[in-house]
């Protein structure tokens, strides 16, 4: 049983990892990730770490992808800009991508694994993985717990910047133009 | 019969690759910061593959760890996106060549 869950969760990653990288449609790629994340958390029952399954489907799968789907519709069709690059380049991305893996092929052929020791009971359950985070890594904890506080205070000063008077694109212009005789109209009626 | 150790090894493997490609080939922004993170986790998968075959729950720690910082930079990396929207910017990892406030 566990050879077949493991093919069909493995096979199913790596399908959805190709549909994140080829999909044109960023809602489309997002949406693959999201079955990415979900197959990744099979695996990871599979491995026994049942606390960090449910916290990949929670919080990754959850929380962070629809932050990613929030900010996609926000931008609507303009995320959808994508200039096809040279086809050398992606050509040779692709062979650097090949190549890397033979690489990494070629050294794990070439390690000996110790056959798996039977893990010990309670493995992978929340209340073990609590004990070590509080105890062994409570500074890597502080310093993450830090770094997220940081990342929301980043976001809310980037997110909520003043709007920049500088127009790029005939978009923008429109909508300038758009306020400007709001503007023009709201001063007439006034006085 | 459980699925040794190398074979989850090649699966992260071949995942991270596919990541990697994605970030080499697309230029959207966003498709990028979505290519990053299945390169995170296939780097968790490989974490939490050796902590099951090692016995420990260091590697299931590291994971976690991993998840906490990939969010603060999906955090930053959206920010980024969501300003250059509002600046009107061109969506094109080509375009964005230079650091400007």
């Amino acid at each position: 049983v566990g050879s077949v869950v493991f093919f069909l969760a493995s096979g199913a990653a790596i399908a959805t990892a190709l549909g994140v990288v080829l999909q044109r449609n960023p809602f489309v790629s997002a949406i693959c990730l999201i079955g990415h994340l979900a197959s990744l958390a099979t695996l990871y029952i599979l491995l026994q770490a049942d606390f960090v399954a449910a916290a990949q489907v929670i919080v990754y799968a959850g929380a962070v992808m629809v932050m990613f789907l929030f900010v996609i519709a926000y931008i609507g069709p303009r995320a959808e800009v994508e200039r096809g690059g040279t086809a050398w380049q992606a050509v040779a991305a692709v062979i650097a991508g090949a190549l890397i893996l033979v690489e990494v092929a070629l050294v794990f052929g070439r390690t000996a694994f110790d056959t798996p020791a039977s893990p010990p009971a309670g493995f992978g359950s929340p209340q073990k993985l609590g004990e070590v985070l509080l105890t062994t890594y409570v500074g890597a904890f502080e310093i993450v717990s830090l770094l997220l506080l940081i990342g929301a205070i980043a976001a809310v000063v980037l997110g909520a910047g003043p709007r920049p008077s500088r127009v790029v694109d005939e978009r923008g212009r429109r909508v300038q133009a758009a306020r400007r005789a709001a503007e023009a109209r709201a001063e007439e009626t006034v006085p | 019969v459980t699925p040794s150790l190398g074979s989850y090894l090649i699966v992260s493997a071949i995942l991270f690759v596919i990541g990697l490609t994605g970030v080499m080939l697309r230029r959207s922004p966003l498709v990028l910061l979505l290519s990053l993170e299945v390169m995170l986790n296939s780097a968790n998968l490989s974490l939490v593959a050796f902590s099951r075959y090692h016995g420990g729950q260091d590697g299931q720690v590291f994971a976690l760890i991993v998840m906490g910082v990939a969010a603060a930079e999906v955090v930053v990396g959206l920010g980024l996106i969501v300003a250059m929207e509002r600046r009107r910017l061109l969506l094109d990892t080509d375009e964005l060549v230079e650091l400007q406030g």
